[in-house]
């Protein structure tokens, strides 16, 4: 696969860890990666392996389906309920996220409920426009990547003046998330930098974490996605640490651009706006760092729709997904990890989806620890 | 008077369905197993039409199997619902190293279902059936209504014998022996997604299904003693097999990633669809654990048959309390490959 | 949710879609978010949708820093 393969070279691999290694001079690095995308290359390619003990990777809360609050889950098994002619088209992510009361969509699904997975926002408006007595809703969440696809369907759905066809919206903003991180880190894991999304940054390009890299005084590198790309960035963050710089660099110059996809963030832009407030499962309520359709768009907005009433569900009292999700603790710290909370009985979101602190580790890390304390 | 002679109507297969009618034990029924499971079928102990087959056993230790098939859709690239349910079953026999004899067959239809399926599912069956040397000798039909069954549901189940003093079993795994497996997988799985719907992109990956009894059989025989088990690594892939073996045998699994035989479009498809093709169900692929010093002999066997052109060693077999399947990745790091928690969905993250 | 994969565009369709291809494995998706797509440019597509296309001196220029990477240390 071109564009792939040559980001996955072992042998070379073995030889940036080397000088990662020969140049990682000081005691202690400590860098997160922001997005889940990565957290799962590093899980999947066993790139901790490769690195000095010195360095150590904290996983952020860069998985949309993560940072979900329970209720707004609640919120679409209970529309899909009480409205019967509704289809509820997800992407697969979100189908086995624990809701309330022992709830999921997938277990909503077994009870009846028309849920369909769907891998493209196109194929919900293909839905909707061959099953007219059907109204679809599609659950949109994401990061700035997926953004734009949402945006695009809207349009469709407008364009073809389908009436059946809305969207229940959870997108979320990187930035934001990122400040949130950086405000409490102050009594937290003491962040030396950060590796920055890749795709979501195809979008944004590199200029939005500028004012972030200066006020904090951290080093972002927005890298891509192959296991090489991370080892390079990693390389990039220790020479920064070291020469004392807090600069945005771009790794993953294939894909993103300082200004970014100007054409997909116009689209998002007319259709959507800055929620005042929204809440982040784990991360609490962050200002300005959602959004929602504009007024105009309205009519495709499930929520005003069909009036759906706003759900607080609390996590599990002894759930710790929150804490994982700042880097405070690791998954193993967690008391349910691997007894109570495991990936056929998550009991939250770190668990059941693929990109979470606590799957990744359980799928890809235990034997690691256990090595390391026998 | 003349008596007038009943009109046989014939089964309108082209364009005829499947009616309860032909569920009810009448003539329906009897036109139904007829026209299209015994012309498809056609054997000796079939034609015998009773309700059992009966035939002498040679002495020794029989294996017996059943599986049910519902896979969907009942059509795909490389095979159908049909061919697929007589070549799992011969495989739960041949993974014991047994000589499959006999199948029986039973199908639950839907009403409604169009008879030139029926009809095609039949052939489909017959032929895989006689390709492999083992014929379908009893069956069973029933019609449900219309809702209660995904178009057709099939229930095979098969007898074989085992060679006189071959036991392999799941718990005979133990540190040192190595692993093989017989060629690329992901092939079926991947094959059967592309058909479904969401998930339609045009590919040329054919599903693997084959009966696997003549390589096993090949395969027992250039082991000489030295085969501790073979299994199939059908729903959950090659990472629930290796995981089932594992926590049998109370032993560790390390493979290489880099060893696993996989083919670049199934890789690209499995990366499209966010999988990983070690979940990724299989239908004529095995692993067969072997003592180190005779497995370079199976595996020259498996090469040189037509269903083991791809087999290669994969792993080893170790020491571990904790029974993981680890992998060293193509990267030269370390990760462990759990069995599937439910259904694998496709990751878009 | 960033899971995203060059692919190479191997026909345009009307209505701003394309097939594209990893390995031979083909899909038909959405332009409607890149402007200026040739057969033969390689696209980063996330769910359905193309995101930007690959600029292929860039990449060659990350090789080229990948692999000095590789040797700094000797």
């Amino acid at each position: 696969m071109k564009h792939v393969d040559e980001y996955r070279d072992g042998d070379l691999a073995k030889a940036i860890a080397a000088t990662i290694a020969a140049e990682a001079v000081r005691p202690s690095y400590r860098f997160m990666e922001f997005c889940g995308g990565h957290t799962h290359a590093i899980a999947r390619y066993g790139i901790e392996d490769l690195l000095p003990p010195s360095i150590r990777m904290i996983h952020g809360p860069g998985c949309p389906v993560c940072v979900l609050p329970i209720g707004r889950i609640d919120e679409a098994i209970a529309l899909v309920k009480t409205h019967p002619e509704v289809t509820l088209c997800t992407y697969a992510d979100l189908m086995r996220v624990p809701a309330s009361k022992g709830q999921s969509l997938l277990r909503a699904k077994a009870d009846g409920a028309d849920i369909r997975m769907v891998y493209s926002t196109l194929d919900a408006i293909e839905i909707a426009k061959a099953e007219p007595n059907r109204h679809v809703v599609f659950m949109a969440i994401g990061f700035e990547t997926t953004t734009p696809p949402t945006a695009m369907a809207v349009r469709m759905a407008e364009k073809l003046g389908l009436t059946n066809f809305s969207i229940l919206c959870n997108h979320v903003l990187t930035p934001s998330a990122i400040g949130a991180i950086l405000d409490t880190d102050a009594d937290g894991v003491k962040l030396d930098g950060f590796v920055g999304p890749a795709h979501v940054s195809v979008v944004i390009g590199t200029d939005p974490y500028k004012p972030y890299a200066q006020k904090y005084q951290k080093p972002v590198v927005v890298t891509g996605f192959e296991p090489l790309d991370v080892l390079q960035a990693v390389l990039m963050l220790v020479r920064q640490v070291n020469q004392g710089r807090h600069q945005v660099e771009n790794q993953y110059m294939r894909a993103v651009t300082s200004a970014g996809n100007v054409k997909a963030q116009k689209e998002v832009g007319a259709l959507f706006e800055l929620r005042e407030s929204f809440e982040w499962r784990g991360l609490g309520s962050i200002p300005y760092s959602a959004l929602k359709l504009r007024k105009e768009f309205e009519r495709f907005d499930a929520e005003r729709r069909f009036g759906v009433t706003p759900v607080s569900a609390s996590d599990n009292p002894a759930c710790e997904c929150g804490i994982i999700l700042r880097g405070l603790k690791r998954p193993a710290d967690c008391r349910l990890f691997g007894t109570a909370c495991t990936p056929d009985t998550p009991m939250g979101s770190c668990m059941v989806s693929s990109e979470g602190a606590c799957a990744a580790h359980w799928t890809y890390g235990r034997f690691r620890q256990l090595e390391q304390a026998s | 008077m003349t008596l007038h002679k009943a009109v046989h109507r014939k089964l309108d297969i082209v364009n005829g369905r499947v009616d309860m009618s032909h569920g009810a034990g009448g003539r329906a029924m009897g036109q139904l197993i007829a026209d299209i499971f015994h012309a498809a079928l056609d054997n000796p102990l079939l034609r015998q039409a009773n309700d059992q087959a009966a035939f002498d056993v040679p002495g020794g230790r029989m294996a017996m199997t059943t599986d049910g098939y519902v896979v969907w859709p009942l059509f795909f690239p490389g095979g159908d619902i049909g061919s697929l349910s007589v070549h799992g079953t011969i495989n739960d026999l041949a993974m014991a190293g047994a000589k499959p004899l006999y199948l029986s067959a039973s199908f639950i239809i839907e009403e409604g279902f169009p008879l030139a399926d029926l009809e095609r599912i039949a052939r489909s069956m017959g032929e895989a059936s006689r390709r492999a040397g083992v014929p379908v000798v009893t069956g069973d039909t029933k019609v449900v209504e219309r809702g209660k069954a995904d178009g057709v549901f099939i229930s095979t189940a098969g007898v074989g014998l085992i060679p006189p003093g071959l036991n392999l079993s799941g718990d005979l795994a133990r540190p040192g022996d190595v692993v093989l497996v017989s060629g690329t997988i992901g092939d079926h799985g991947v094959a059967v997604m592309s058909k479904r719907d969401n998930l339609e992109f045009e590919t040329e990956i054919l599903s693997d299904s084959a009966a696997l009894h003549e390589l096993t059989a090949a395969m027992v025989v250039a082991a000489d003693g030295g085969l501790k088990l073979m299994r199939d690594p059908t729903r959950g892939g090659l990472a629930a097999t290796l995981n089932e073996i594992a926590h049998q045998s109370k032993v560790g699994v390390r493979i290489k990633e880099a060893a696993i035989p996989i083919r670049p479009q199934v890789a690209a498809a499995c990366e499209l669809l966010g999988l990983d093709p070690l979940n990724v169900a299989n239908e004529g692929k095995l692993v067969a654990v072997v003592e180190q010093g005779k497995a370079q002999a199976v595996l020259d066997t498996m090469k040189a048959h037509p269903l083991g052109g791809d087999a290669a060693i994969i792993g080893e077999i170790i020491a571990d309390d904790h029974h993981f399947v680890q992998m060293v990745t193509v990267f030269g790091g370390g990760r462990m490959v759990d069995w599937l928690a439910g259904e694998q969905l496709p990751r878009i993250c | 949710m960033c899971l995203a994969i060059p692919t190479r565009v191997v026909e345009l369709l009307p209505g701003q879609m394309a097939k594209v291809s990893l390995d031979g494995v083909i899909k038909i998706v959405s332009l409607a978010l890149v402007d200026d797509v040739q057969t033969g440019d390689y696209v980063i597509l996330h769910v359905g949708y193309a995101l930007t296309k690959i600029d292929e001196d860039e990449a060659l220029k990350t090789l080229e820093l990948l692999r000095e990477a590789g040797v700094a240390a000797e």
